[in-house]
């Protein structure tokens, strides 16, 4: 850890990490197909934030799954719905899952019923038993806002992304962030995590932060290919590749200071809390966090590095040095295109 | 920071205000239904939420808090069952205009203290000049209210307070309804939608009289504006009512009718959710459009009253998007799990930037730590200025965010850093290096300012939380950034420690740029 650590501090990595885009567009292509197919196959295994119902939250050291299981089921028979799920949070956490919803003031009564009954089974006072209650359109409402959200900050960031560096960048950028979104929610279908409206909000706060991370991937390559076309030894893709090891450094430094935090917030929210805002946050985080950081180095540069190949100056450019690296070869093959030069020196030294 | 800092100390405001997923209580979630399908407009849910709070805060519940959020409508009680919450919210308001069949004093008995028997009840309140739309206040001057009181004798109220009240064409059950019908406090029926094809028992407002209220003859949708104002000739407070087309037909209708008619059945009742505003008796028949409804206004009660009307002709219905109760132990347990993982978050980052930076790690921490301080002084000054209340998403939000705050500095040292390999003396790499981490700096917390506003202005529930603590601390990176770090390091560029790259500072001249500052290597 101390050596990669001194390696990275001391000369900056050097990589050929888009040489290589043919296996992070096989890989990243493998993802996704596995993720769809996770996706259209198991699909996502919504909470009953989504489906409607209501859910009661207690704390109890002497309850068992059985007794818990027992009371709620028998104050629900007779109200239509009899699906109760009961599951342990944390270390004494309880929370019972049933399909009632609210509206009128009849379910509220069979809410409170279900509630009562629950204390009165486990000697509870009926204040310390949590209740939540979902509507069922309510689900339907926090997806069509999400999606609504994911537009309009698509747009925005566009926009802005168009402004501050220029369209193929931000098209670049939100096709990484297209890649992040589905395999995250790949890893939520074939994992099973329960999807949550908690787990909306760290898929939209993914979004901000894989965008954050391709911006300043992009700042840097702006800045090592502003002055290319004077010098034409690089082509674009090369440039690329070393404004990618310029910030690779930051852009795994960042990753871990970003997902220490989460990972500590996914720690405290599986093991002291269970099931729960914090954990449903942290999870679609961790996992975003590092597909994130993947897509900005491995996918979004190699589609800018493409995509900027086709303007004409670009692709002159890279024939020019394609030409004048054949002509060293030929010269007896003293030095390459700069990367391989690069490299060559780095080992002497 | 002592300028925030001093308002805090003075108002002792240490601790921020908790939401209710941290201090327990009830939470329910309102979802605006349009009859169209259609977006509900931001005026009509801004007076919705106006109305619910009165509802709310009318109700002798404190603290509790109405919140308009993204197009959902949020009311927050701390400490409160459900079923009290729900049954103050979970009603629409519906104001209708009926007719007065009959009028009495609330029960002496259920009143609490006894009614003066003198006093009718309709002296109270108003008497009411509905005038045409468009010119000046024409025909009946205003008169004295007390001239709209109901003839009962103060003699037959002592035995009977239904004597000589005429209640023929009346139905005997609800004249029933109107005997035993108790105006205080809860049994005024408040929150209880009425029938509007129905007649109905309703008590006025402040309790002092009952009344039999013949079918809704307008309703409030029926209602196109309602605005406070004030009579310049005898500085009186009323509320002028503009209908809609159809609204103007109900009313000249219902105004026509009953002008003539004896006390108190040329009277028209005012209802908002089942209890009698106002009952002003009709003079002459309304046809232009708009109403003028006065009385013993003051400028507060008239505005209320403007609102409640305006809100009566929302073309909205509110349905219950959720209804959450916390219990204060699992709110508690939230809190304490939540500062522990912020705790253990900060520490670990901390950890790795002293690691890995060393003595440059000093600085970043330092910049935490005040990123920190003006995050903890920012969100008690909110919590005590303008109702902030620190909820679990703000809190992942803040925990998050210590990830980009951190970023930002490490932005800034790995250019310096650049710099240093360049071959260039640390007070010029510092220099140098904050120009190009400068902009890289405002790009990226631009990204995620746009990322925050949206979310927090199309945001459901918990999730305008999460983008505000997210638009904070990136505002508070911002500051760090250019107010404390830059400063700072332009300050230690010229202590020796860091100047000549010590092993311990972080800033030690890596190797190579020594051999690259030697001639190119010969080839092999």
């Amino acid at each position: 850890m101390a050596g990669l650590a001194d390696r990275l501090r001391g000369d900056g990595p050097d990589l050929d990490i888009l040489g290589r885009r043919r296996l992070w567009y096989g890989l990243s292509l493998a993802l996704l197909v596995l993720s769809l197919a996770g996706l259209l196959g198991r699909g996502l295994n919504l909470g009953v934030e989504f489906t409607g119902g209501s859910v009661f939250t207690f704390t109890s050291a002497s309850a068992t799954v059985e007794r818990v299981r027992e009371a709620a089921a028998g104050a629900i028979r007779g109200s239509g719905d009899g699906q109760v799920i009961v599951q342990r949070t944390g270390a004494h956490g309880w929370r019972v899952t049933t399909g009632l919803t609210s509206g009128d003031r009849q379910s509220d009564e069979r809410v409170e019923h279900v509630r009562r009954a629950i204390a009165e089974r486990l000697g509870l006072p009926p204040g310390e038993i949590g209740v939540q209650v979902i509507g069922a359109s309510w689900g339907g409402r926090v997806t069509e806002r999400a999606a609504l959200g994911l537009a309009v900050l698509l747009a925005a960031v566009i926009g802005y992304l168009s402004f501050a560096f220029e369209w193929r960048m931000a098209l670049a950028a939100v096709a990484a962030l297209g890649h992040d979104l589905v395999v995250t929610a790949g890893v939520y279908a074939w994992t099973g995590f329960e999807v949550t409206p908690a787990t909306l909000l760290g898929f939209l706060t993914i979004l901000g932060y894989s965008l954050y991370d391709a911006v300043v991937v992009f700042d840097m390559i702006k800045e090592v290919t502003a002055r290319l076309g004077s010098t034409g030894k690089m082509t674009y893709t090369q440039a690329a590749n070393r404004a990618l090891n310029a910030t690779l450094v930051r852009s795994l430094n960042t990753t871990l200071v970003a997902i220490l935090p989460v990972a500590s917030i996914l720690f405290i929210g599986t093991t002291l809390l269970g099931a729960g805002t914090l954990r449903d946050l942290s999870l679609a985080l961790f996992v975003g966090m590092i597909v994130g950081t993947y897509s900005s180095l491995c996918v979004a540069t190699p589609l800018l590095a493409a995509l900027k190949e086709r303007e004409p100056r670009y692709a002159a450019l890279a024939r020019r040095v394609a030409g004048r690296d054949r002509a060293l070869a030929g010269a007896g093959r003293s030095a390459g295109p700069a990367t391989t030069a690069h490299k060559r020196r780095k080992r002497q030294s | 920071m002592l300028v925030m800092a001093a308002p805090i100390v003075q108002q002792r405001a240490f601790v921020p205000r908790y939401g209710l997923d941290l201090a327990g209580g009830t939470t329910v979630t309102l979802s605006p239904v349009t009859p169209d399908g259609s977006r509900p407009s931001r005026e009509s849910l801004d007076q919705a939420v106006e109305i619910i709070r009165d509802r709310v805060n009318g109700s002798g519940i404190s603290d509790a808090e109405t919140v308009r959020s993204g197009d959902t409508i949020v009311v927050t009680v701390p400490g409160r069952g459900r079923q009290e919450v729900l049954e103050l919210v979970g009603t629409t308001a519906e104001l209708r205009f009926r007719q007065v069949l009959a009028v009495a004093p609330a029960r002496a008995d259920a009143a609490g203290a006894p009614t003066p028997s003198g006093t009718p009840a309709a002296s109270a309140r108003p008497a009411a000049l509905p005038h045409p739309s468009g010119g000046p206040v024409p025909g009946p001057s205003p008169t004295a209210p007390a001239s709209a009181g109901p003839r009962a004798s103060p003699g037959a109220q002592r035995d009977d307070p239904l004597a000589g009240l005429d209640l023929t064409g009346i139905e005997p059950a609800l004249v029933e309804e109107f005997r035993r019908v108790d105006c205080s406090a809860r049994a005024r029926g408040q929150g209880v939608p009425d029938d509007p094809g129905a007649r109905i028992v309703a008590c006025s407002q402040d309790g002092s009289s009952r009344y039999i209220l013949d079918r809704a003859a307008v309703r409030g949708t029926d209602v196109r504006n309602a605005t406070p104002a004030v009579d310049p000739a005898t500085g009186e407070w009323y509320v002028s009512a503009e209908f809609t087309d159809a609204g103007a037909a109900a009313f000249a209708r219902v105004t026509g009718r009953i002008t003539g008619l004896p006390e108190p059945r040329n009277r028209l009742a005012v209802v908002l959710d089942g209890v009698v505003v106002s009952a002003p008796a009709i003079r002459e028949p309304v046809v232009g459009g708009s109403a003028r409804i006065g009385g013993d206004f003051t400028r507060e009660s008239a505005t209320r009253l403007a609102r409640q009307l305006r809100y009566g002709a929302l073309p909205l219905r509110f349905e219950r998007g959720t209804v959450e109760e916390i219990s204060s132990t699992l709110g508690a347990d939230q809190l304490r799990g939540g500062l522990i993982a912020g705790g253990l978050g900060l520490l670990a980052v901390v950890g790795y930037a002293m690691l890995y930076y060393r003595g440059l790690g000093l600085v970043a921490v330092s910049g935490l730590v005040v990123a920190a301080l003006l995050t903890y002084l920012s969100v008690a000054l909110l919590s005590a200025y303008a109702g902030f209340r620190l909820s679990l998403p703000h809190i992942v939000g803040l925990i998050v965010s210590i990830g980009v705050t951190a970023d930002s500095f490490i932005v800034y040292f790995e250019r310096i850093r650049d710099g240093l390999r360049a071959g260039r003396p640390l007070h010029v790499a510092v220099e140098t290096g904050w120009r190009r981490a400068r902009r890289t700096i405002l790009v990226a917390d631009a990204v995620t300012l746009i990322a925050a506003v949206t979310l927090y202005l199309l945001a459901v529930g918990g999730v305008a939380g999460f983008a505000f603590a997210m638009g904070l601390t990136t505002l508070i990176d911002l500051a760090v950034v250019f107010l404390f770090t830059k400063p700072l390091l332009t300050v230690l560029a010229r202590v020796r420690f860091f100047a000549e790259g010590h092993r311990l500072s972080g800033l030690r001249r890596p190797r190579r740029t020594a051999a690259g500052a030697r001639p190119a290597p010969r080839g092999t």
